[in-house]
């Protein structure tokens, strides 16, 4: 099989939003970079896939300089290679599946294209689907489970009561969640390894943004003041009283 | 006819919600419901065909962005998610699951938009109704529904009050004196994602941005520092009672109520005085 899987570099914020001065991004002096969890489990069910029944798996960002960094993360994980788009500006949802569609049409065929279901930051829910309409293929969003067998991908979406389930023939587009498995820590080994994978890094023209971002804004009024019960297990009776208040004890 | 909503269902909150956005952006508002198995792309064009040029919106619900990805796929138009207010062609919309917020506008002749969960008000009164039955062909579609046995527990989602827990637990066997606690108040267990990362609880356990967001009564955060991914996920409860050993924690600040000290001497004495007074 070969996989694509398709991840975004976002920065891990703490407590507390910190934007720069002019509001357009978050302050990331202090941050280290990670990927969508969603996306990891991807990076994560695309290595298992080709493990068991032989393949490739490609990682690819949209993102600047130093986003190589996360697909070198992935390839510790297991992705054999790495497609590096490069712009350091900011893309809407649309242009970003333009991007990527036009990278997949010089590489194909894959058997499978897996996205995040939504990225950690923007979170746009849309450019796994916008994908696949562009380069004309199946999807299903949101999976929790996945098994692929004889071309054909068995989807399993989380809904309030239980799963969904979705059948699909390959190659298909798939967008997944956080929980579709527990992704493995690179070992030492693996992350030497990674180094040496081959990436190839070129550059992207941003077209006019349709969705453009005017400013960022950190929304008030969410600290408060918490009502100190008590230190230690010595606070035990004050909590329960609370709780009565409450009605929930 | 201006503005077409998405309705997953007539009495749903969420679509319920989109529709008060709908009637925000002026002009005359049809709801639409689709019939039949979910087929997302399917849905998507039959909503697309009914709507004409107007304006389309549906609820910030998994299937309202699902659907409304496709239509703005459909369409080939800019889509603005989890919208929570709406300035002509400019909006606010959230990002990082709502602890950050964004300004944008919209360069397009038609606006495509998700209402944020809970930043509207219902509308419970009656609208013009179009009832879509989707030419369904060959689409993708939701082919069979597998119910999980949940053993009777309550579940994150719909519990009344959660005992969670973090880092600060330190293990797998650690949930025990949580497990006792919320035994007692009829709670569901949750956790942090540092927990299920290290695979101390499964991941259905886990609340935030990534994944379950809880609106309970009471949430009882355990040894939990207050990531504003995490944060995500619960500031839908009530009241939110913090135990954390550190009082400079982050989640003091989101919390109703503090306790400060070391939640494996804290939690087991809350479950005895409980028990005392029962
Ligand atoms: C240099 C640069 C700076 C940026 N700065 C910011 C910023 O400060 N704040 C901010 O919120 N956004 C920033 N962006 C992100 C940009 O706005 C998004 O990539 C774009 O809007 C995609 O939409 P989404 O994130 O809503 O995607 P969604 O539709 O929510 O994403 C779904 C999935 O699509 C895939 N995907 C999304 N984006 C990419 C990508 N770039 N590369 C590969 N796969 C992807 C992932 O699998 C993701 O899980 C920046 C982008 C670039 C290139
Ligand atoms: C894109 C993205 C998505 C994410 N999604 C989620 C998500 O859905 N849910 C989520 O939870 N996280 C999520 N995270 C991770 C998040 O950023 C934090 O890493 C995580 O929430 C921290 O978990 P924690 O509070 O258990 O651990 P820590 O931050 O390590 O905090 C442990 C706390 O326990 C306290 N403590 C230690 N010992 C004791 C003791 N004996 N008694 C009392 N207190 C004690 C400490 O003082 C500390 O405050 C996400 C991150 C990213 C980047």
């Amino acid at each position: 099989m070969r996989i694509l899987v398709c991840v975004k570099r976002v920065p891990i914020t703490g407590g507390r939003m910190v934007l720069t001065a002019d509001e357009q991004a978050i302050e990331t002096k202090h941050l280290g970079f990670t990927i969508s969890p969603h996306e990891e489990c991807g990076v994560e069910e695309a290595v298992r896939l080709v493990e068991a029944k032989g393949g490739e798996v490609v990682v690819l960002t949209l993102g600047p300089e130093e986003a190589a960094e996360q697909l070198r993360d992935c390839m510790a994980i297991g992705a054999d290679r790495g497609i590096h788009l490069v712009s350091a500006e900011e893309w809407d949802g649309q242009a970003t599946a333009a991007a990527i569609a036009e990278a997949i049409r010089a590489d194909e065929p894959f058997d499978l294209i897996v996205f995040g279901n939504e990225s950690a930051d923007a979170g746009g829910y849309q450019v796994g689907i916008r994908v696949a309409y562009a380069v004309g293929l199946p999807v299903v969003t949101g999976l929790k489970g996945l098994t692929v067998e004889g071309g054909r991908a068995r989807c399993e979406q989380e809904v309030p009561g239980g799963r969904d389930v979705y059948d699909v023939s390959l190659p298909a587009v798939v967008t997944v969640k956080e929980g579709l498995n527990l992704p493995r820590y690179p070992s030492v080994p693996a992350k030497l390894r990674a180094k040496s994978k081959p990436l190839d890094a070129r550059p992207v023209e941003r077209p006019e943004p349709k969705l453009e971002k005017l400013r960022l804004v950190v929304p008030e009024g969410s600290r408060k003041q918490a009502e100190v019960l008590g230190e230690g297990a010595a606070a035990a009776p004050r909590v329960v009283e609370i709780m009565r208040e409450l009605g929930v004890a | 006819m201006t503005v077409v909503v998405f309705m997953e269902r007539a009495d749903d909150e969420l679509s319920q919600q989109a529709l008060t956005l709908a009637r925000s952006l002026g002009g005359e508002v049809s709801a639409a419901t689709v019939e039949g198995p979910y087929a997302p792309g399917a849905w998507a064009a039959a909503i697309v065909a009914a709507a004409g040029d107007a304006d389309i919106v549906g609820p910030g619900s998994d299937r309202g962005n699902e659907v409304m990805a496709h239509v703005a796929a459909q369409l080939d138009l800019p889509l603005a998610a989890n919208v929570t207010e709406v300035r002509g062609d400019e909006l606010t919309r959230i990002r990082w699951g709502g602890t950050l917020l964004e300004e944008a506008r919209l360069h397009a002749g038609r606006r495509l938009m998700t209402a944020a969960p809970f930043a509207f008000p219902l509308s419970v009164d009656s609208t013009q109704t179009l009832v879509l039955t989707p030419e369904l062909g060959g689409a993708v579609a939701v082919v069979d529904h597998v119910a999980p046995d949940t053993g009777g527990k309550v579940s994150l989602a719909d519990a009344k009050v959660v005992v969670s827990g973090g880092r600060g637990v330190g293990s797998a066997e650690g949930f025990a004196i949580l497990e006792e606690l919320a035994a007692l108040l009829d709670a569901a267990v949750g956790c942090s994602r540092v927990v299920t990362s290290a695979g101390w609880r499964p991941h259905t356990d886990q609340v935030g941005q990534t994944g379950t967001k809880v609106s309970p009564d009471l949430y009882i955060a355990c040894g939990i520092s207050g990531a504003t991914q995490h944060i995500a996920g619960c500031k839908g409860a009530k009241k939110l009672l913090a135990i954390n050993a550190d009082r400079e924690a982050t989640i003091f600040a989101h919390a109703d109520y503090a306790v400060v000290g070391d939640l494996h001497e804290i939690v087991p004495a809350i479950t005895a005085e409980l028990r005392k007074a029962k």
